[in-house]
């Protein structure tokens, strides 16, 4: 089964033309002519359901113009852009400008900015676009994201940016599956474990014996065995569903990024997956991180980055030799993988290097790292060897952070059947890179290495700080913030002009990538000098984190977790009053 | 009394209803037969397990049914229909009725018990029974998955039933009327298909008290 991701993909990857039993539909892709960037200041965008071929078998997508991911839309910065969406869906539909700064009636979230686009109709988006970066777009409407609705967004600066490059390309990841979106999340509320082909198994156990002895092995699983969890829960749904794409292609058909020796190339890279982490590399090449979320940061070279759902890096790469690298993209639970070549001419292909190994929860994850607790253990990802190492310098680096004051807006908590877990000792984990990536050897990206690229020295001060703890029912695959689901919950108020500082803790054992629609999410990094500005915040297993947000946008707007199947629970209303 | 059998677990065989948009807590169905076997008998005697649940992540309404029958129309089997309430992150209350059947004779109780997992994965129930006769049962249900791989998976279970009074027509008898060990290994092909070898050992103790 491991191995069913890489074959899966030996069948050719295309989107069938569509059928033209119709003339209509023949019109409507004429237009569309199989554009994969549209430039301008005006654009058309059908949805439709288009049959598509991704692994091996047919299935049918809801795709924007024919194609996934959709055409990269390429605007610049000050223009206004007017996109003109069609839905020849038989649901409502819509889509959500994912990071842009727009009036809320322009947001796209049915429901909340507007009715939603209903089937036949067209809706007519046009704002002023404030800002420039790689960002992207989706529906907001039921599983339709899951099914082929995304594509990515370029806005050119209208300043010279303060690096330079010599031709750019879009990495957008996905994750596909020939299932229903709603029958994964059927089969996940039947069984939570139904796509995780990792567990635990005697075998583990018994390799735990040999290694420390029975007593040590059954103490170091009691608090798991107790509190029902499982340290092999990386991923909901996974690689055994999932094909994992690179700008639509998979592994065996291959996006190519073609290169010329002493280039210097920007790869914009998208992670539009519905549920998939991914930790990317370029085997032999460092990659300087020039912007994440469509902002600047200061560059610096990497040679892994985790990339969370909704996420956005550019990252520069300079090619020093005539051959062809891997663009390598492995999902965080390593039940598979996207990849791409970046060569110099199409026919060199890179190859895939191995995956890593399968990561394995730890305390620390569990938000009990209290100290030594899961050092004894010698738990393999041992993040509690790096904690305790660094711990002083760290005590310093996140003490200002624990201690700033600010007044809290108590809001209701539940801790009733929502709730499964709860971090005891949360951290802040910054320069953590998270389970699997912790001393594997490589210099990986840690939200602690995002320096704002401009100075936040002036950015006014928190006037209030409200709490909120990610919560979740794995056994029941529920989801919900402070133990209330979206469904029973009240609308989280703002206020327009004020600072407010947003504290997550997350009582799961899954990252959840946090999304704020409308306004700026400034990351609380250690250094108040250069908060990272992101739209899509992950908040680590068993850890916290905090950001700034300047509420200057009116009206009501979605913040949410951006896994597809953790969203319609773990969801709020926010209205800025 | 042991049994080495081979049967069938099934999951999931009702059909997926495709819902239009993204509730939260959509109605879902689940069908699990744990034990299906023909035996090669002159009775041609038919063995079953299984339970059917439909509903929602709070509330439910569970059939659980068990029993043997033969082509000569003998029947032994207990059912029970209720409706769960999911009352603590991993535990549901249950009430409802329980219909027991032994070749002629028949019983309908009242029924109230709790089902879910316990510490280090126990999927436990206890069911508490009352019937018109005002005996009183008490019915114990425990199990364990270990995973010997990913796809071989053995189940050790334990089973008790205990009653206030004895009922000879039922082969109930008071005290522990029944006590059953058994192990199941079974090999999940998907999730929804895992043919399994079955052994138990199992006491029914009535006659003795």
């Amino acid at each position: 089964m491991r191995r069913r991701t890489f074959v899966k993909g030996v069948a050719v990857t295309s989107l069938l033309t569509l059928t033209a039993t119709d003339a209509e539909a023949r019109t409507r892709s004429k237009r569309i002519n199989n554009r994969n960037i549209l430039r301008g200041n005006e654009f058309f965008l059908d949805i439709d359901y288009t049959p598509v071929n991704i692994t091996g078998k047919n299935a049918v997508a809801t795709a924007i113009n024919g194609q996934i991911p959709a055409p990269t839309l390429v605007w610049k910065e000050g223009e206004t852009v007017t996109l003109h969406v069609t839905n020849h869906l038989k649901k409502t539909s819509s889509i959500h400008w994912h990071g842009i700064i727009l009036p809320a009636g322009m947001d796209g979230v049915p429901g909340l900015s507007f009715d939603g686009i209903a089937p036949g109709e067209t809706f007519t988006y046009t704002f002023k676009v404030r800002q420039h970066g790689t960002y992207w777009y989706h529906s907001h409407s039921g599983f339709q994201e899951q099914t082929g609705m995304y594509g990515a967004i370029i806005i050119q600066p209208k300043r010279k940016e303060p690096f330079a490059y010599d031709k750019d390309y879009v990495v957008l990841l996905s994750d596909w599956s020939d299932e229903k979106p709603e029958t994964i999340y059927k089969k996940l509320k039947k069984m939570s474990h139904y796509y995780n082909f990792s567990r635990r198994t005697v075998g583990t156990f018994l390799d735990e014996v040999k290694e420390k002895g029975l007593a040590n092995a059954f103490s170091d699983r009691k608090m798991w065995n107790q509190m029902r969890m499982n340290d092999r829960d990386l991923s909901d749904v996974t690689g055994y569903t999932y094909t994992f794409l690179m700008n639509g292609k998979n592994p065996a058909t291959q996006f190519k990024a073609l290169f010329n020796r002493g280039e210097k190339i920007r790869l914009r890279f998208v992670n539009a997956s519905a549920m998939t982490f991914f930790d990317v590399r370029i085997p032999g090449l460092k990659m300087t991180v020039v912007a994440a979320d469509g902002n600047h940061v200061k560059p610096l070279s990497i040679e892994e980055f985790r990339i969370g759902v909704a996420e956005t890096y550019d990252v520069i790469v300079e090619p020093a030799d005539h051959k062809a690298y891997a663009i390598f993209a492995q999902s965080i639970d390593r039940s598979g993988y996207a990849m791409g070549s970046f060569t110099p001419k199409t026919s060199m292909l890179a190859k895939a290097p191995a995956m890593d190994p399968k990561p394995v929860l730890t305390h620390t994850d569990m938000g009990m790292d209290m100290g030594q607790m899961d050092h004894g253990g010698g738990m393999k990802c041992g993040s509690g060897m790096m904690m305790s190492s660094k711990k002083d310098l760290e005590k310093d680096k996140y003490a200002k952070m624990e201690s700033q004051r600010y007044p809290i807006t108590q809001l209701p908590m539940k801790r009733g059947l929502q709730t499964t877990m709860k971090a005891v000792a949360p951290k802040y984990r910054l320069d953590d890179p998270g389970v699997g990536l912790r001393n594997n050897g490589r210099k990986v990206l840690t939200y602690a290495d995002l320096k704002n690229r401009y100075s936040t020295r002036k950015a006014k001060k928190p006037d209030r700080e409200i709490i909120l703890h990610l919560t979740g029912n794995m056994e029941r695959y529920m989801w919900s913030i402070n133990g209330i689901k979206y469904a029973d919950s009240k609308p989280l108020v703002f206020y327009y002009g004020e600072r407010i500082r947003i504290t997550f803790i997350n009582d799961t054992m899954m990252n959840h990538p946090m999304h704020l629609h409308g306004m700026w999410s400034d990351l609380e990094t250690g250094d108040d000098n250069h908060l990272v500005r992101k739209h899509t915040v992950i908040v680590q297993p068993g850890a916290k984190i905090s950001y700034r947000v300047t509420v200057d946008a009116r009206g009501a707007w979605a913040y949410h977790c951006h896994m597809l199947y953790h969203m319609a629970g773990m969801f709020r209303k926010v209205v800025v009053a | 009394m042991k049994k080495i059998v081979s049967g069938l677990m099934v999951m999931f065989a009702l059909g997926q209803t495709a819902q239009a948009s993204m509730e939260d807590d959509p109605l879902v169905t689940m069908f699990l037969m744990d034990r299906f076997e023909v035996l090669d008998n002159d009775e041609n005697t038919r063995v079953w397990e299984g339970s059917f649940w439909i509903g929602y992540d709070i509330n439910k309404l569970y059939l659980y049914s068990e029993g043997e029958a033969t082509s000569d129309g003998l029947e032994s089997s207990q059912n029970e229909l209720v409706y769960s309430r999911a009352m603590a992150p991993f535990w549901d209350v249950q009430m409802g009725l329980a219909y027991d059947k032994s070749d002629d004779a028949s019983k309908t109780w009242v029924e109230i018990a709790i089902s879910g997992l316990a510490p280090y994965y126990f999927e436990t129930r206890a069911a508490l029974l009352v019937n018109g006769e005002g005996n009183v049962g008490l019915r114990l249900d425990a199990e364990y998955e270990a995973l010997l791989t990913q796809k071989l998976i053995l189940t050790p279970s334990l089973e008790a039933d205990l009653y206030t009074k004895d009922d000879p027509d039922m082969h109930i008898g008071s005290g522990i009327s029944n006590l059953e060990a058994g192990l199941r290994l079974r090999y999940e092909f998907i999730r929804e298909l895992a043919p399994l070898y079955r052994y138990y050992m199992g006491k029914n103790i009535w006659k003795y008290t």
